[in-house]
């Protein structure tokens, strides 16, 4: 039993750390940001994760008792990468990027993070 | 066995975090910048988790865990400098 959890523990480890340097590679060789968010948001997310699920296997071998640290980690980095990565896209996309020739035409009330959101004072007169 | 596989992840990671140096050095904007600062930080997380693992301390958890707080709470504020000109308006 110990020997098959030593077996999963490695092979948990090896995995993330493949993840983890194809996250990194995959930063260096994609061609512009909007590309390089995949990388690093996905691939480094999973590989961190194997990592930590590894080291709940292992200390709950070592110490009897699963502890919650790894688990609280995991789920703060799962909960936070999207967020950061929504937040890098929005950022580059008012810095770089051209809404009106870059983007494909929105509907009638314009990209949420380019203009204003419809308001209710406009409704009120479209209504009326 | 557990030795070989801690030796490869930290190898890995170690050299992810050179790959890192590198995009952080190349950019060439300053979001860039930024992602391979947060992609810094989650490989930082996992070096200091195998590192716990070799060492068969549980302290490290504590650290790993502050680093991800401060690193997504670091990007978030990056990024709102970069949009709207100040971090607390």
């Amino acid at each position: 039993m110990n020997a098959l959890l030593e077996v999963l523990v490695s092979a948990l480890i090896v995995i993330g750390g493949v993840f983890l340097l194809v996250g990194s590679w995959g930063m260096l060789r994609l061609p512009e940001l909007m590309s390089r968010l995949h990388a690093p948001t996905k691939a480094t997310t999973l590989g961190v994760g194997s990592v930590l699920l590894g080291s709940i296997i292992w200390f709950a071998r070592v110490d009897g008792v699963p502890s919650i640290h790894e688990l609280l980690i995991t789920l703060f980095l799962f909960l936070s990468a999207p967020i950061t990565a929504h937040f890098l896209a929005k950022a580059y996309m008012h810095v770089h990027v051209d809404a009106e020739t870059r983007l494909p035409r929105p509907g009638e009330h314009g990209w949420s993070t380019y203009d204003a959101a419809p308001g209710k004072g406009d409704e009120q007169v479209g209504e009326g | 066995m557990i030795d070989h596989a801690l030796d490869f992840g930290l190898a890995a990671v170690s050299l992810a975090l050179l790959l890192n140096l590198w995009s952080l050095f190349r950019g060439p904007t300053t979001m860039d910048r930024v992602l391979a600062v947060d992609t810094m930080v989650i490989n930082v997380i996992a070096l200091i988790v195998l590192f716990g693992i070799r060492e068969g301390s549980m302290l490290y958890f504590e650290a790993a865990l502050l680093f991800a707080m401060f690193g997504f709470v670091s990007t978030v504020a990056y990024c709102r400098f970069v949009l709207r000109g100040n971090i607390i308006e």
